[in-house]
């Protein structure tokens, strides 16, 4: 009854979760979702991090962890409106229209 | 007793308490306006239209359940159900009252004292914007969409003031569970004024309270801030296309998150379920003086009726209350009865207050709503928490 | 108990996670992300970060995702259009992922053989007070600074996003 989770359970869902951001990174051609498989990856990392900090005992991991929830917010703020200042001039929402510099 | 049986007779007990409420939460909503614009309100159903909300909950169920062809059907059929989830979830954390020693265990009267009790409260209700907004979005209609996109925005700006003014009363107590927030306002100043955060000393919490309350008649979508429902404009906002149950669960809802709201306003600042003054000075007989008063009243009228019918209902309504006053006589059951009573007493009022409010003021257009938000809440809540905080600094 | 709850949430976090990755409009991406989150926030729940997820669920599932909601129901796209993939990427790209994946946790289980089970419960220092403590103690500069990045966010922002003056 009192038999606990390994930890690398933990770190390998972790690592599930970050292999599933970076193919949704680099497979997907809406912009949106790309941008949400960059929030995935921060969320698989977080995991990892709250997953030391029980490991080590201390409380940093949390700490560095509500730093990442901070950066992402601000993140996602500046880069929706970026999206939609792109939106507002190419009308369209495919990273491969939005290519006029490429030669 | 065992832990997991004890928890699930709690849960169907405030289930079963929480969903009747509801229901004649609405009757009284229908009866209050009424009465405010000069006319008689629900009254043929059963004696004053008491049987009402059974007659609605009965034409509900028995309605023909569309679903039009155009919509995203997983989505549609999941906002409501998303929406009535997080309405009903964050009542499980609200303290009713003291400990509770009966059938042999050891309780308290609460579903679940968490630590972070007022972080779980603001969870579910950021929550709660998804149905409304997933509501708009599936139902594929011009007027819905604009409903759930405009509630959605409602609902994010107004979170903001309201966590700030919830903030400020944590920094009186100290802690986030709402058990210790109770516990902190209990005892009385002078021997008669109580502890509660309103009153409490290095700051009292008038603004942090006024704050709240505003800004909780903008999260649950009531008049004044209920344009992205109103009828007369978007024909019926974010539920436009929902019918029978499905609609119903909207409207639970939002009477969910009323009560919810009226709840945490008790306890956060009006001390919860302690009493107005000490039980050593008689406040253990407010309850009967209370009844015995409605009592007399129903009575007096029901010697000369106005209605015909009502020589037989006012008198059965006046019995009523006078076996409620004789049961808030007897000592075994006070110490459970008492505080249920003032939990319900200070929760009622801020219903009251919710009704009248609906029922007096016209609605605010969308853009004046938002500026109000961003410009004058938000400054006023962030100068309340700094000087609560200056004051706490100064004061311990 | 503790294998069970893990199991469920994380078997939800993993279908939540693909579907992501997989559906075509994004707005079921966007609820499969919520999805995510929630399941991860009890699974911080389970390693004892209980400040945590209630900060994940309102700052990241309740107001970041909102964010996103809005901006798929402002814009209106539309679901992606398919077109020609290489076969290369095709052929390759699901067993690179796997084989990726799978050297991960083959160097995950070698490097940390020593590590304590989780028990839900044995872990009390992350309540808001400790977390509260350290960030104003120890971690307070850069607490300032990302007080300073949120502000130039909202800033840029609203800058960005504002009507052009003509």
């Amino acid at each position: 009854m009192m038999t606990g989770v390994p930890l690398s359970w933990y770190l390998i869902l972790s690592a599930v979760l970050f292999t599933l951001g970076v193919a949704g990174f680099v497979f997907r051609r809406n912009i949106i979702t790309v941008f949400m498989s960059i929030e995935l990856m921060l969320n698989a990392v977080n995991l990892s991090f709250i997953t030391f900090s029980y490991q080590l005992k201390q409380v940093n991991g949390h700490i560095f962890s509500f730093f990442v929830m901070v950066v992402a917010a601000a993140e996602a703020a500046v880069g929706l409106a970026i999206i939609l200042t792109v939106f507002k001039n190419r009308s369209t929402l495919n990273i491969d229209d939005v290519s006029s510099m490429k030669n | 007793m065992n832990f997991f049986l004890l928890s699930l007779i709690k849960a169907v007990v405030v289930a079963f308490v929480l969903l009747t409420t509801l229901a004649y939460l609405q009757w009284v909503e229908r009866k209050v306006i009424a009465h405010i614009q000069v006319r008689l309100g629900p009254s043929r159903v059963g004696p004053h239209g008491l049987m009402q909300p059974l007659a609605d909950v009965i034409k509900l169920i028995t309605k023909e359940d569309l679903i039009p062809p155009h919509v995203n059907k997983f989505l549609f059929l999941a906002a409501p159900f998303f929406a009535i989830t997080m309405a009903l979830l964050s009542i499980s954390v609200i303290p009713f009252g003291p400990d509770l020693h009966a059938f042999g265990g050891d309780t308290w009267m609460q579903l679940a004292d968490l630590n972070i009790g007022v972080l779980f409260v603001l969870a579910v209700s950021s929550m709660g914007v998804y149905g409304i907004a997933i509501a708009g979005w599936a139902s594929n209609n011009k007027y819905s969409l604009l409903g759930g996109l405009r509630s959605s925005a409602q609902m994010i700006s107004y979170e903001l003031p309201l966590s700030l003014a919830v903030a400020a009363p944590l920094l009186l107590s100290n802690t986030l569970s709402l058990r210790g927030l109770v516990d902190h306002q209990a005892g009385y100043y002078l021997g008669f004024i109580p502890r509660w955060n309103v009153f409490q000393t290095p700051m009292p919490q008038i603004f942090s309270f006024v704050i709240f309350l505003i800004a909780a008649f903008a999260e649950t979508n009531r008049i004044p801030f209920d344009l992205p429902e109103a009828e007369n404009e978007l024909v019926a906002g974010y539920h436009t296309e929902y019918s029978s149950m499905k609609f119903a669960a909207f409207f639970m809802a939002e009477y969910s998150n009323m009560v919810t709201v009226c709840a945490m306003t008790t306890t956060l600042f009006l001390g919860g379920w302690l009493p107005l003054w000490p039980a050593s000075a008689g406040s253990s007989f407010v309850p009967v003086a209370l009844f015995l008063g409605v009592g007399l009243i129903a009575l007096y009228h029901g010697l000369h009726p106005a209605r015909r019918h009502d020589r037989l209902t006012l008198p059965v309504v006046a019995a009523v209350f006078f076996g409620l006053a004789l049961l808030f006589l007897i000592p075994a059951v006070q110490s459970v009865l008492l505080p249920l009573f003032w939990f319900a007493a200070k929760t009622g009022t801020l219903l009251f207050l919710f009704i009248w409010i609906r029922g007096t003021l016209p609605r605010f257009r969308y853009d004046q709503l938002m500026a109000f938000a961003w410009k004058r809440m938000f400054p006023i809540a962030v100068l309340n928490l700094l000087v609560t905080g200056l004051l706490v600094a100064v004061f311990s | 108990m503790d294998v069970i709850l893990f199991l469920i949430f994380a078997v939800i976090a993993v279908v939540c996670g693909i579907n992501v990755v997989v559906q075509s409009h994004p707005i079921s991406s966007a609820i499969s992300l919520i999805g995510v989150m929630g399941s991860l926030a009890v699974l911080y729940l389970l390693l004892g970060a209980e400040f945590l997820a209630a900060a994940q669920v309102i700052v990241y599932a309740g107001a970041i995702m909102v964010l996103f909601v809005f901006v798929i129901m402002l814009l209106n796209a539309g679901s992606e259009t398919r077109r020609g993939r290489s076969f290369m990427a095709q052929l390759l790209g699901v067993p690179l992922l796997i084989a990726f994946l799978g050297l991960m946790a083959f160097f995950v289980q070698r490097l940390f053989p020593g590590a304590a089970d989780v028990h839900f419960g044995a872990f009390r220092g992350g309540t808001a007070l400790a977390v509260g403590r350290a960030l104003f103690t120890q971690f307070l500069l850069p607490f300032e600074v990302v007080s300073v990045l949120i502000l130039i966010a909202i800033l840029g922002a609203v800058v960005l996003a504002r009507k052009e003056l003509e």
